[in-house]
C-alpha cells in the first residue's frame, strides 16, 4: 500500500515493465532528456539509458510506424504520443496498418504494440491539445481501447496491455496525473467496467477524468436521497456490455457521461447499447451528458462550460428520475 | 564472414543467367494469366499489375537471405513470387480463397507471408515505409544481423512518411534497404508534374544515407547494386537506399484508360523491357539458348495452370469465422 500520484503510478509500471522484460522500451517525443511532456518518464533515461527509452524526432507517423515493425519484429513497444491531437498525426498507422494486420495477413502476424497518449481537457490548452478522441478509436476493429482512471489501473492497465498480443491504445486524461491515491492492486484486468459506487437509483456511466466529477455528482445526489450507481467503463473497447446492462436492469435508469462530442460519440454507442438491451426495463430516456460541439476554447470559464461537470451531471441524473 | 563476402560479387554463369530469365518470365506470364483471370472475374477488387519492373523483384530477392524481411506495395506479385510465397497460394490468394497466403483477407494487395518473412502487401502509399524502420530497429535492438527490404515506387517520395521514415532509419543507422521503384508515374501523376526534385536518390543523400540510381531494366544491374547495398548494411553501415530506373507497361490498374501518357512512349519502354533485354543479351552471350527459353515457358505456363487450378479448386471460408483474426483468439 504505497501513496503516489497517477502520474507515479504510470512511471512505476515502465520501471517495473522495464525490468521485467527486456524486449520492452519506450519510444516518443520527449521522453527521455525531457523527462516526457506530462513528466510520466522522468528518470527513466538514466536508468534504462537511450536504448530502451527512445527520443524519437517529430514523425507521429514515423515512430508510431516503428513501433509496429518493432512489435512484428519481435518486441514489446510503448509508444508514447504527446496528445490525441498529435495521434491524428500517427492515424495512417494505427488504423491501417497496427489495426488491420492481423486481419490482412490471415492471423499470420501480430502486432503486440502499446500507444499511450494524453487525452482529455481542462488546462486551458485550447482547441489543439485538449480534445478527447478516445471515443473515435474505439470505433476500430482490431484495437483495444483502455482509459485507466484510478491508481490500480494506472498501474496495472501497462502491463495488461503489454501482455498482450495486439495492438492497445491508452488515453491518460490529463486531469489525472496529479491526482494522488493508494495503489492497492498491481494487476488490472483489460476487458471489465468496473462499479465504483454502487448504488440502486441511476446508473451513472463514465470512464476516464469524468469519473471523478461523476462520483461528486453521486454524493451531491445522495444527499438529496437519490443512491447513484456509478459505473467506470475502464475499457472502451471492447465494450462490457454484460455490466452495463445488468446495472440498468437494477436501476432502470440511466445517464452516460462523455467528455467527447455529443454527435457520434462513445455515449452515444453506449445509450443505443442500453436501448438495444435493456429498453424494456427502462423507465426514462437514456440521458447524456457530453463536451459541447464546440472546439475546446481558451478561457477557463468558457472551456469549463463546454465540459461535463458535476453540476450538469446531478441535473441530468434528476431529470432521469423525474 | 565469408559467406556474406561470397553473397556480394555477382558471378553471371548460365544457371545463374537462367535463374533470372525464369524468375522475370515467370512473373510476367503469372500477371498475364491474372489479367485473363480478371477478365473473367474470378479475380476482383483492384489488381495492379508490375509488367514492365520484373528484373527489380528478380534483382533484388537473390541479394536477401532467408532470415531478412521484406515489405512489399500494392504491387508486390512479382516480390512474392521471387521471395519465394508459392504460386499456388498467390494465386488463391487473388482468388480470395482460403488457401491463399492471407487466407483470401487481402487479396491482390495484401499478400502476407509468415515463412518468407513478407510483410505485405500495403496499399497505402509510403506506408510500408515506417514498418520496415520499426522491423529494423527491432534488428538492431536484437543485435541481429538480419535486414529489411521496403519497396516503394517513386510516388511515396512525396509523402511525409518517406521523410520521416528516411530520417529515422539514417539517424538510428537502422539496416534498411530502402528500394524505389520509379516508374516514372504515380498513378497518372507524372514525376515532373509532382516533385520539385525528381532526382529521388538525391533526396536519400540529403538524409545522409548512402544512394544510387541504378537502371532498373537491366537485372545483371539490378542485383549488383543490391548485392552491394545489403553488404554495406550487414557491415553496420546503416540503411541504403537504391532508386532503380524503371517503367510500368501496363495500366495502373484494370480500371486505368491511361490518358496521362503516349502509346509511343510505352513502345519505346518495351523495345528496352528487362526480359527482352537480357534474354537477347544472354543468348548473344551464348550463356543461354533459344530452347532454353522454350523450356522455362512450358515450365512456366504448367506451374500457372496448377496454379490456377488450385485456387478455382480452393475453399470460400465461412461466413459464420467472419470476424476470425480481428484480435486474437476471439471475436469481437
Amino acid at each position: 500500500m504505497t501513496e503516489l500520484t497517477y502520474r507515479e503510478a504510470v512511471r512505476q509500471a515502465h520501471k517495473d515493465a522495464l525490468n521485467a522484460d527486456e524486449r520492452v522500451f519506450l519510444m516518443g517525443e520527449d521522453v527521455g532528456q525531457y523527462g516526457g511532456c506530462y513528466a510520466v518518464s522522468k528518470g527513466l533515461l538514466e536508468e534504462f539509458g537511450p536504448e530502451r527509452i527512445r527520443d524519437t524526432p517529430l514523425s507521429e507517423s514515423g515512430f508510431t510506424g516503428a513501433g509496429i515493425g518493432a512489435a512484428l519484429g519481435g518486441m514489446r513497444p510503448i509508444v508514447e504520443i504527446m496528445t490525441v491531437n498529435f495521434s491524428l498525426l500517427a492515424l495512417d498507422q494505427i488504423l491501417n496498418n497496427a489495426a488491420t494486420i492481423r486481419h490482412m495477413s490471415g492471423g499470420q502476424f501480430n502486432v503486440p504494440l502499446v500507444i499511450r497518449m494524453a487525452t482529455g481537457a481542462g488546462r486551458q490548452l485550447a482547441a489543439q491539445h485538449s480534445h478527447s478522441l478516445e471515443g473515435w478509436y474505439a470505433h476500430i476493429p482490431g484495437l483495444k481501447v483502455l482509459t485507466p482512471a484510478t491508481i490500480d489501473d494506472a498501474y496495472g492497465m501497462l502491463g495488461a496491455a503489454l501482455a498482450d498480443p495486439d495492438p492497445v491504445l491508452i488515453f491518460e486524461n490529463v486531469m489525472l496525473y496529479n491526482r494522488p491515491g493508494i495503489l492497492e492492486a498491481r494487476v488490472a484486468d483489460i476487458a471489465s467496467a468496473a462499479v465504483r459506487r454502487p448504488g440502486k437509483d441511476i446508473t451513472l456511466i463514465t470512464y476516464g477524468g469524468s469519473l471523478w466529477k461523476t462520483l461528486e455528482a453521486a454524493e451531491t445526489l445522495a444527499a438529496e436521497g437519490i443512491d447513484a450507481e456509478v459505473i467506470d467503463l475502464r475499457v472502451l473497447r471492447p465494450l462490457d456490455n454484460a455490466a452495463i446492462l445488468a446495472s440498468v436492469a437494477k436501476t432502470r435508469r440511466a445517464v452516460v457521461i462523455d467528455e467527447g462530442w455529443r454527435s457520434g460519440s462513445l455515449a452515444a454507442e453506449v445509450s443505443a447499447r442500453i436501448m438495444e438491451g435493456a429498453f424494456w426495463e427502462l423507465d426514462a430516456p437514456v440521458g447524456r451528458v457530453c463536451t459541447a460541439e464546440v472546439p475546446i476554447p481558451y478561457p477557463k470559464h468558457l472551456e469549463d462550460a463546454a465540459l461535463p461537470q458535476a453540476p450538469v451531471i446531478v441535473a441530468a441524473a434528476k431529470s432521469a428520475i423525474g | 564472414m565469408t559467406t556474406e563476402k561470397t553473397n556480394t560479387k555477382l558471378h553471371l554463369d548460365r544457371s545463374l543467367a537462367l535463374e533470372r530469365l525464369k524468375a522475370m518470365i515467370r512473373i510476367r506470364r503469372f500477371e498475364e494469366k491474372c489479367a485473363e483471370l480478371y477478365t473473367q472475374e474470378k479475380i476482383r477488387g483492384f489488381l495492379h499489375l508490375y509488367v514492365g519492373e520484373e528484373a527489380i523483384a528478380a534483382g533484388v530477392m537473390p541479394a536477401l537471405d532467408a532470415e531478412d524481411a521484406v515489405v512489399a506495395t500494392y504491387r508486390e506479385h512479382g516480390h512474392a513470387l521471387v521471395r519465394g510465397v508459392p504460386m499456388n497460394a498467390v494465386m488463391a490468394e487473388m482468388y480470395g480463397k482460403a488457401e491463399g497466403c492471407s487466407r483470401g483477407r487481402g487479396g491482390s494487395m495484401h499478400l502476407f507471408h509468415e515463412p518468407t518473412r513478407f510483410y505485405g502487401g500495403n496499399a497505402i502509399v509510403g506506408g510500408g515505409l515506417p514498418i520496415a524502420v520499426g522491423l529494423a530497429l527491432a534488428d538492431k535492438m536484437l543485435e541481429s544481423k538480419r535486414v529489411t527490404a521496403c519497396f516503394f515506387g517513386e510516388g511515396a517520395a512525396a509523402e511525409g512518411e518517406f521523410h520521416e521514415s528516411l530520417n529515422l532509419a539514417a539517424l538510428w543507422k537502422l539496416p534498411v534497404l530502402f528500394i524505389c521503384e520509379n516508374n516514372l508515374y504515380a498513378m497518372g501523376t507524372a514525376l515532373a508534374r509532382s516533385e520539385s526534385e525528381t532526382d529521388i536518390h538525391a533526396k536519400a543523400a540529403s538524409y545522409q544515407i548512402q544512394s544510387e540510381s541504378v537502371d532498373g531494366m537491366n537485372v545483371v544491374d539490378v542485383e549488383s547494386a543490391a548485392r552491394r547495398a545489403v553488404a554495406a548494411i550487414r557491415a553496420g553501415q546503416g540503411p541504403y537506399f537504391l532508386e532503380y530506373r524503371t517503367y510500368r507497361f501496363r495500366a495502373h490498374s484494370m480500371f486505368d484508360a491511361q490518358l496521362y501518357r503516349d502509346a509511343q512512349e510505352i513502345k519505346e519502354w518495351e523495345a528496352k523491357g528487362p526480359i527482352v533485354r537480357f534474354q537477347d543479351w544472354a543468348e548473344a552471350a551464348n550463356l543461354i539458348h533459344p530452347d532454353d527459353v522454350e523450356k522455362i515457358e512450358a515450365d512456366v505456363a504448367s506451374e500457372i495452370a496448377a496454379a490456377a487450378a488450385f485456387a478455382e479448386a480452393g475453399t470460400w471460408e465461412p461466413v459464420a469465422d467472419l470476424t476470425r483474426d480481428v484480435i486474437t483468439g476471439g471475436k469481437q
